[in-house]
């Protein structure tokens, strides 16, 4: 039973990261309709900003923070504005592959500046491993999972309370009535980028804390597709529910069967076991919208 | 400039090469590839062999994402499981390689048509998704189904048998590779201007259209899965046979997004653009290397910063296509024919 307890513990704990960088995917599909392939390498640029910030320049933790969300803010918006504004329109393949060129110049530009060098935080977080009844989480875990629950936090407030919020959750809806009523439809599109690379960045400092910093960080953005599709690819709700439920799927699985298959890798093939499972039973997600063709 | 053509018979105007020009150069083309292996070095076969493999994995994933418009990121798990089935039967069997082929072929078409199953319910986005999941998946089951793939160290490769000769280097491949890719190119063709290769068209342009006029979507879109994974399950028997060894590093998804981005850079939706994508795609590495070594003097570590540039480049290459150039190298090569073809009178 207890085994039981620490894994959904460790797996709440993950599933606040991928909540957070789902979050920060679905800002973007919801606002402009765009997959984003390159999560991962916002991710990766987020830990990346971070360290120098910490490493190079010698500032605080929140410094560190700060320039990671900015930094990945502004590149973000650099990239709305150059490769995705042409493009508006465009069938979804060529957009998606405009992602993915993307998340390659990303990472070949990161391994020039910083080195394929595996690089590590110097200790932020207090050593002591923090104990939840029975279950005990890696301090790094705890406090990482504390800040992407208080970004998720802000981002669901932005959404729900401030007028930029507002006109974003318009323009999803309905990009014409949103024009027709006022609202700055490029600003959103821009704005939605920049807090979606935003909330990429917060995960991968994160990410990048608990486990060290590599050109290879964004691979793990891949797993934001099984939480954005098992909780809808345009539901807040979702992303949230959706990476708590990845988290702790991936843990309990991992916890119980990594005994039995040999490679013992099965936490990263079952998120995409879920992935496949949601797509057949339930392709819009738990909470996504039905999406109606008209002819 | 082309006057005076006109064709006097339903044959004549379905053809593929339609004029004496065309055929004569396409002629002189073919001699050229197979006088290739009497003169070339072996850096150049080598790189053939490449070229040619990737011509013909290209050239399925054209049929399924090109012609069809069903996204696929698994392109890479479908050459993974061909190249597992060659590799299997050619080192405990000691299968021939006309029997490995169409084996690996036929596995890989069985996998990619329960890939494709959720086609049924399904479409764009999401079964682009479901075929990222499917890549995912058989990535972990090369590694952990040790008893068939041999798990982290792979299958070492015995060379081909062809009619009694051993296949042991590059240049005695080249034969079969070019042949094998001159077949499923002619084969494509062909598909485009028959029954089923229109339906797939059909399917990618107006799905609902298509099912309104008698076309069985679900029937259409198995039929392109499993065309295009058997394309690609023979590339991969190839790159085993050329690699005299397979292991799970292989394929990864990295290969699936480099395979799409061949067919974009070539030419969504053409059979030249396979060929133009590829070439292409293969020659970028190398030219990049060259330029990083004569480099070398002035900036030493130019080396180490090849293969990070290379994938900035590649980035920068799809990325560039799309923005400036969406229909690949195919529309290039079609607007320089035309230009040549109306000359001097081009509007």
């Amino acid at each position: 039973m207890d085994f039981l307890i620490q894994l959904v513990v460790s797996g709440i704990a993950v599933g606040g990261v991928y909540a957070l960088v789902g979050l920060g995917f679905v800002a973007i599909f919801k606002a402009t309709g765009i997959v984003n392939f390159a999560t991962g390498e916002f991710m990766m640029l987020g830990a990346y900003f971070a360290y120098t910030t910490l490493v190079v320049l010698k500032l605080p933790f929140a410094a560190a923070l700060a320039a990671a969300v900015v930094g990945c803010a502004l590149v973000a918006l650099l990239v709305e504005r150059a490769l995705l504004r042409p493009l508006f329109g465009e069938p979804t393949i060529t957009v998606v592959m405009v992602t993915l060129g993307l998340s390659s110049i990303l990472k070949g530009l990161a391994q020039i500046i910083w080195t394929a060098e595996f690089k590590s935080f110097p200790p932020i977080f207090p050593r002591k491993p923090v104990i939840l009844g029975p279950a005990v989480v890696p301090s790094r875990l705890f406090y990482g999972f504390c800040i992407a629950a208080a970004a998720v936090a802000l981002l669901a407030g932005f959404f729900r309370f401030t007028r930029a919020g507002v006109a974003m959750r318009a323009t999803a809806s309905d990009q014409g009535a949103a024009y027709a009523l006022g609202v700055d439809i490029r600003r959103v599109f821009g704005s939605s980028w920049a807090i979606g690379a935003a909330a990429a960045a917060l995960g991968g400092v994160v990410v990048g804390a608990i486990g060290g910093i590599s050109p290879q960080l964004g691979a793990l953005g891949l797993k934001v597709f099984p939480v954005v599709i098992l909780g809808g690819l345009d539901s807040v709700a979702g992303a949230i529910v959706g990476g708590i439920l990845i988290g702790v799927l991936e843990n309990l699985a991992g916890g119980y069967l990594d005994p039995y298959v040999i490679g013992g890798s099965v936490k990263e093939v079952v998120p995409f076991l879920v992935l496949l499972g949601i797509l057949l039973v339930r392709p819009y997600g738990l909470f996504g919208t039905r999406e109606i063709e008209r002819l | 400039m082309r006057i005076g053509d006109f064709k006097e018979t339903y044959a004549a105007d379905e053809a593929i090469l339609r004029t004496p020009t065309v055929r004569f150069w396409t002629g002189v083309f073919f001699a050229a590839l197979a006088v290739f292996p009497f003169v070339a070095g072996d850096y150049l076969i080598y790189l053939a062999d490449l070229v040619g493999i990737t011509v013909i994995s290209a050239m399925g994933l054209n049929l399924l994402t090109g012609f069809t418009g069903q996204i696929s990121l698994g392109h890479a798990a479908f050459m993974g499981v061909g190249a597992y089935t060659a590799a299997a039967l050619a080192s405990r069997w000691g299968a021939p390689i006309w029997v490995t082929l169409p084996a690996a072929g036929g596995a890989a078409a069985l996998f990619g048509v329960v890939v494709g199953a959720p086609s049924l319910r399904i479409k764009g986005l999401y079964l682009a998704m479901a075929t990222l999941a499917a890549q995912v998946i058989a990535e972990f089951a090369f590694i952990n189904l040790e008893g068939i793939t041999g798990g982290i160290r792979g299958i070492n490769v015995p060379a081909p048998r062809l009619f009694g000769v051993e296949l042991a280097t590059d240049r005695a491949l080249y034969g079969p590779i070019v042949a094998v890719a001159a077949l499923g190119v002619w084969f494509a063709a062909n598909l485009k201007r028959s029954a089923p290769g229109r339906a797939f068209v059909a399917v990618r342009d107006r799905d609902i259209s298509a099912e309104l006029m008698g076309i069985s979507l679900f029937q259409t879109k198995l039929r392109a899965f499993a065309l295009g994974s058997f394309y690609a399950g023979v590339a991969g028997a190839l790159w085993a046979y050329f690699m005299r060894i397979v292991t799970p590093e292989h394929f990864p998804l990295s290969l699936s997004i480099h395979y799409l981005a061949v067919v974009i850079v070539g030419g969504l939706g053409t059979v030249v653009g396979s060929v133009f994508g590829a070439v292409f795609m293969t020659l970028v590495p190398e030219v990049l290397r060259g330029l990083a070594s004569l480099a070398r003097p002035y900036y030493p570590q130019a080396m180490t910063v090849l293969s990070p540039l290379t994938e900035v480049v590649f980035g920068a290459l799809i990325v560039g296509f799309l923005l400036f150039e969406p229909h690949g190298l195919a529309e290039v090569w079609q607007r320089t024919k035309r230009f040549f073809r109306l000359w001097p009178f081009v509007h």
